[in-house]
């Protein structure tokens, strides 16, 4: 909402800077977004009187004007343009003026001639002819305003008026209105509010003979306000009233349709003028559209409209459709005779969706989605005979038409100062409670407050204690520390799990990602994810932005890629990331999603492989105290290598899936080379984690170590040689780990040979050579008998 | 030339010897020469049966005396000698201390994380707890119980997202519905925080994004007053953004909350006379706060006349992007890792 203080200040009379003025605006609730005033960037403009004008002697057409501008001597401007006569008044831009756009205008030569300044049209001035509808677009701007020689341009055409931005928040439509805002200001400032009941002569005939109204529903409109006016003039609006318009953002058209917008700036309650000869049957009905109907708006468009569409019609047709925007058929023209000035009160919610359905919002339709007050609509009507007749553009008939379908409810509120100062943690007087609502046209009654019929937004004792702090001042409201129990404050297990993984993996190397929720039926065909897993059940989004981001994603896996498909665009060389990410999981229990975390790691580039992957894995579970850790190949995941894959196991529960992706996976996200990824569940993990650690005593006796390497077939895993050397070592095989494997000259084909470190212990005696001899000489025989597996 | 003699000669001689020894194995074969089992010394004190009474104890005590000094300056040499060879060895080690250290790799939270984590552990001090809810949302928690009925504009089409025909499921649109179900469930007093995403019709741009996250705090209790809501945010915002940090709280609307207030803090790049950073104004929104609407109290089943509460909202990528001079929202989801090392 754009305010002009000028036209306040017919309501309200405030002694304030700009700044003072737009500050405790905003203090008292009426957030100011920014204000400015009106020519501020034309300087040294000003009224010119042309003398004399002659041919520039080296162009065919420009023109060398004698002008004076009201000092000692007249001064020199040349021009191009052609509508300039000796006599006339001209805005003249002087040496060293400014104006709109950051333009400077200097004295300088055009074709050898010295000229002084520039004779200016009105779109240099920042206008265009809708503000001064008798000068023309392309030429000099012919002053016929009253002024004299020598004026300041920005005096001459009422510029320096302060325009100021209001964000008024949607429970505040009386506020979209100059009054609600003068009412606002006097509030905040105590000044008196000056409000203006309007004056109509009248005398054209009765309303009553021409027309009737019927409102068939009344949920959807519970007033309908009609005036008439006849022998209506069309023409431009005088110089004050398009100068208002214009600092409100609203373009001047003629007399009628600026007096529609001047109310509805005005008194915040939308107008509409209809040609009286266009409504058929001399009867207007407020009733919802027929099945296909169809209507043709003001913006020449054919609207089909449905029957949850409310319309105005005649006898026969809709002419406007409700609180949107008029028809066609019934626009005032140049040969309208007589007019109908709507003011109606429309249901809010039902004007909303109209107007999304059609995809047209209006300023009207704006203010009426909000809920706009029923009693303003005899007084706004009023006010627009009465600008009629102010502006001699038609004779207004007696009467009105004033069908009320609904009655407003009066709002009545207990006043409860003490409820108030403890809500507040104040102590204010019930005395300046009781001003600061009567200054908002509350009237007191005892203990009773009765709400105004525009404070649509106060219906609780919680409302009354805002109006009393705002206007109190929420800066005087003194800064406490609520007491209470106190409480332990906390992050919970879950909490604390998710931060220790964070940690260990940023300790690693890995950098967190955030992505977005969510997936789409594409990405699970990319991961190659099989047409029957459960996982594309899913949170289908009905109105999604797009297919990318049309489902709740059930797998995080896509969202990991695209990331490290973006990283590899950008060419970055070596990443490692991960990300704690939500899927939304549908459930047969519970219409809500079981929203599962996560935990993928996504790794490309130096320092990435699978062991270095899985090393990854196996030092996070090992840090977060999750054992018995058992890893399976996966070959059948077809969003990773076949022979490159593992399930990871913690003893029989299944924690997640990490290997290589696949390289037909690889550039559908924009990937190439070996890409390393995994996804671990988050509650799984934390299932298995185990008991505090307890002490174990260090060992007291010395540990032997034995290295051997053991020829086997290819198919022998590492994990089954280990298995077959642990249970024939026994208790005094304390570890033995792979360190080389190895095929080539010296091992036959299809077999390999696999080193091991042995580590041999006794808990109650140093172990002897003999000892340890007689444990490899099992352990050896073990694996020949399990694997076939001979020492090399 | 008496025994005594030659044992003052082999003490002079020695000496020398000793202290010209210029390495640890000279000085180890003169230890030999001297002192060993078959040294000069041990060669002399072999004639001591041929002295007489009279002389052996005196020639004995000398004996005693020459071993003594030999060893202590063999002992004195050998430290001198081991110290120089160490000197000697260091400073063949030393390095260029100006060459790059082996890299070690550490990962970074996600700029929003390190913000969220600061502010969780504020109200963790404050005697917080940190509450959670689900993103898939009905519609009554989202919208009904928040005080904003069928109808309300929030509600429409174009700005949530919904799964159901009849609206009745949706993509939370703020983290108050947590507010709700905190209420319903759990014993007063209650004083948590429910950070998390929360999810708009907005298609993606420097300022806008259809996923995005808030914190919002909720404190309830008997007594609960507008000034301990002042008071409380002061603190996080003194905490967040340093202790002279100059609020101001001016009216506003939510549905859930009444008075309703906005926080804006004083321009941090101007000081409040206005700049670009702050449009101008002097001061920047910075979140959105109020008494809870006893309606809302009361469809929770907390009695309004005996119980009152605050609650407010900040939104942590607008943090985010403040703290860090972020520009452009999309950076935030795009994850490129030279953005990700820089925080």
């Amino acid at each position: 909402m754009n305010l002009s203080r000028e036209w306040l200040s017919e309501f309200t009379d405030i002694r304030a800077t700009d700044k003072e003025y737009c500050d405790a605006m905003t203090l008292s609730g009426s957030k100011v977004e920014g204000w400015e005033v009106t020519g501020e960037e034309i300087s040294a403009v000003v009224v010119g009187k042309v003398t004399e004008i002659v041919r520039h002697g080296n162009s065919d057409h420009m023109w060398i004007c004698t002008v004076d501008v009201g000092k000692n001597s007249p001064i020199t401007v040349v021009t191009g343009a052609q509508n300039v006569r000796t006599g006339d008044l001209v805005p003249v831009a002087q040496d060293g003026s400014a104006l709109p756009g950051g333009i400077k205008i200097h004295t300088g030569k055009l074709r050898g001639v010295e000229s002084q300044g520039m004779l200016c049209s009105l779109k240099e001035l920042g206008l265009d002819s809708h503000d001064y509808p008798y000068a023309i677009e392309d030429g000099i701007f012919i002053i016929q305003e009253p002024c004299k020689v020598g004026d300041d341009i920005r005096d001459v055409l009422g510029l320096g008026d302060t325009v100021v931005e209001f964000e008024i928040t949607n429970n505040r439509p009386d506020c979209l209105s100059v009054i609600g805002l003068a009412r606002e200001s006097a509030a905040t400032f105590g000044t008196e509010l000056k409000l203006h009941k309007p004056v109509i002569k009248g005398g054209a005939g009765n309303i009553s003979d021409h027309l009737t109204v019927e409102i068939a529903d009344p949920a959807l409109c519970p007033r309908y306000t009609a005036k008439m006016v006849r022998n209506i003039k069309i023409g431009p609006s005088p110089e004050w009233m398009r100068r208002r318009l214009r600092a409100s953002g609203v373009r001047p058209i003629n007399n009628i349709v600026d007096i529609t917008n001047y109310v509805m700036l005005e008194y915040g309650q939308p107008m509409h003028a209809f040609d009286y000869s266009c409504v058929k049957g001399r009867k207007i009905i407020v009733r919802r559209a027929a099945e296909s109907e169809f209507l043709t708006t003001l913006d020449g468009k054919d609207r089909a409209i449905t029957p949850d569409m409310l319309v105005i019609a005649d006898e026969y047709n809709p002419i406007a459709l409700a609180g949107v925007m008029g028809g066609l058929s019934s626009e005032v023209t140049d040969s309208t005779n007589t007019i109908v000035f709507e003011s109606a009160n429309f249901n809010g919610t039902s004007i909303r969706k109209t107007a999304i359905a059609l995809g047209m919002r209006t300023d009207a339709s704006g203010r009426y989605e909000k809920g706009l007050d029923p009693m303003n609509t005899v007084p706004a009507a009023e006010r627009a005979c009465e600008l009629i007749e102010m502006l001699g553009a038609g004779e207004v008939m007696d009467g009105v038409i004033d069908v009320v379908a609904a009655e407003p409810k009066q709002v009545c509120l207990p006043l409860e100062p003490d409820r108030i100062n403890s809500l507040l943690g104040t102590e204010i007087s019930r005395g300046f409670m009781v001003k600061v609502l009567e200054k908002l046209d509350f009237i007191i009654d005892g203990d009773m407050i009765r709400v105004p019929s525009f404070r649509s937004d106060i219906e609780h004792y919680a409302d009354i204690a805002e109006e009393v702090a705002r206007f109190y001042g929420y800066d005087k409201i003194e800064p406490t520390m609520f007491s209470g129990a106190a409480a332990k404050g906390g992050y919970s297990k879950k909490q604390q799990f998710e931060r220790s993984i964070s940690a260990i993996c940023r300790g690693m190397g890995y950098y967190e990602v955030m992505t977005y929720s969510f997936g789409s039926k594409t990405a699970w065909d990319k991961i190659n994810l099989p047409e029957n897993s459960p996982l594309r059940r899913a949170f289908v989004i009905q109105n999604p932005l797009g297919e990318d981001t049309s489902v709740m994603r059930t797998v995080a896996l896509p969202s990991m890629l695209d990331v490290l498909g973006t990283n590899l665009s950008k060419r970055n060389m070596d990443v490692k990331l991960f990300e704690l990410a939500t899927v939304y999981l549908p459930t047969e229990d519970s219409e809500l999603a079981d929203e599962q975390t996560i935990l993928t790691l996504g790794a490309y580039g130096a320092g990435t492989g699978f062991y270095e992957l899985k090393g990854c894995i196996e030092a996070l579970l090992g840090a977060l105290r999750i054992g018995g850790l058992r890893f399976e190949a996966v070959s059948d995941n077809r969003a990773y290598h076949p022979g490159r894959c593992a399930a990871v196991f913690s003893g029989d529960v299944y924690l997640g899936i990490f290997g290589q992706i696949h390289p037909a996976v690889c550039p559908d996200f924009g990937l190439a080379g070996e890409i390393f990824a995994a996804e671990l569940s988050l509650r799984d993990m934390m299932r298995c984690v185990g008991p505090e650690p307890t002490y174990v005593p260090l060992p007291r006796f010395p540990a032997m170590t034995r290295d051997i390497a053991v020829v086997c077939s290819r198919g022998v895993t590492v994990a089954a040689l280990a298995d077959a050397m642990y249970k024939a070592g026994g208790e005094y095989l304390e570890s033995c780990k792979p360190f080389d494997v190895y095929t080539g000259p010296g091992i036959p084909e299809g077999k390999r040979s696999v080193a091991f470190s042995l580590t041999m212990r006794a808990k109650d005696q140093t172990l002897t050579d003999e000892h340890a001899d007689e444990i490899m000489k099992s352990i050896l025989s073990n694996l020949e008998k399990v694997h076939g597996a001979v020492i090399r | 030339m008496s025994m005594k003699e030659t044992l003052q000669q082999l003490r002079e001689s020695s000496l020398g010897a000793i202290t010209a020894a210029e390495n640890i194995d000279a000085l180890e074969a003169l230890r030999v020469k001297y002192l060993g089992k078959k040294g000069e010394l041990t060669t002399i004190l072999k004639q001591m049966g041929a002295l007489s009474a009279e002389d052996r104890p005196i020639v004995g005590q000398l004996a005693n005396e020459v071993r003594e000094t030999l060893t202590y300056n063999i002992e004195q040499r050998r430290k001198t000698l081991s110290e120089k060879l160490l000197e000697m060895r260091l400073s063949s080690e030393t390095l260029d201390i100006t060459m790059p250290g082996k890299p070690v790799e550490i990962g970074k939270k996600h700029p929003l994380n390190t913000v969220l984590d600061e502010a969780k552990d504020i109200f963790i001090s404050m005697g917080f707890t940190i509450a959670e809810g689900p993103e898939v949302e009905l519609s009554i928690y989202n919208f009904d119980k928040l005080n904003t009925q069928e109808g309300h504009p929030a509600r429409d089409r174009q700005d949530t997202f919904y799964f159901t025909d009849d609206d009745s499921l949706l993509l939370r649109t703020q983290t108050s519905p947590v507010q709700v179900r905190v209420m319903e469930t759990q014993p007063l007093p209650i004083r948590i925080i429910s950070p998390g995403r929360v999810y708009r019709k907005d298609e993606v741009d420097a300022t806008h994004s259809p996923m995005f996250h808030q914190i919002e705090g909720l404190v309830v209790d008997r007594g609960i007053t507008m000034g301990d809501l002042k008071g409380t945010l002061n603190t996080l915002v003194r905490q967040l953004y340093g202790e002279n940090t100059v609020t101001r709280f001016r009216p506003h609307h939510f549905p859930f909350t009444e008075p309703s207030c906005e926080v804006d803090v004083q321009c941090f790049e101007c000081g409040g006379r206005g700049c670009r950073v702050c449009k101008g104004e002097g001061w920047i929104e910075l979140l959105g706060a109020g008494m809870v609407h006893p309606k809302v109290l009361e469809g929770c089943g907390i009695d309004s006349s005996v119980y009152s509460g605050f609650a407010f909202g900040i939104g942590l990528e607008r943090m985010a992007m403040r703290r860090f001079n972020i520009s452009d929202l999309r950076l935030i989801y795009e994850n490129d890792v030279r953005f990700l090392s820089q925080f």
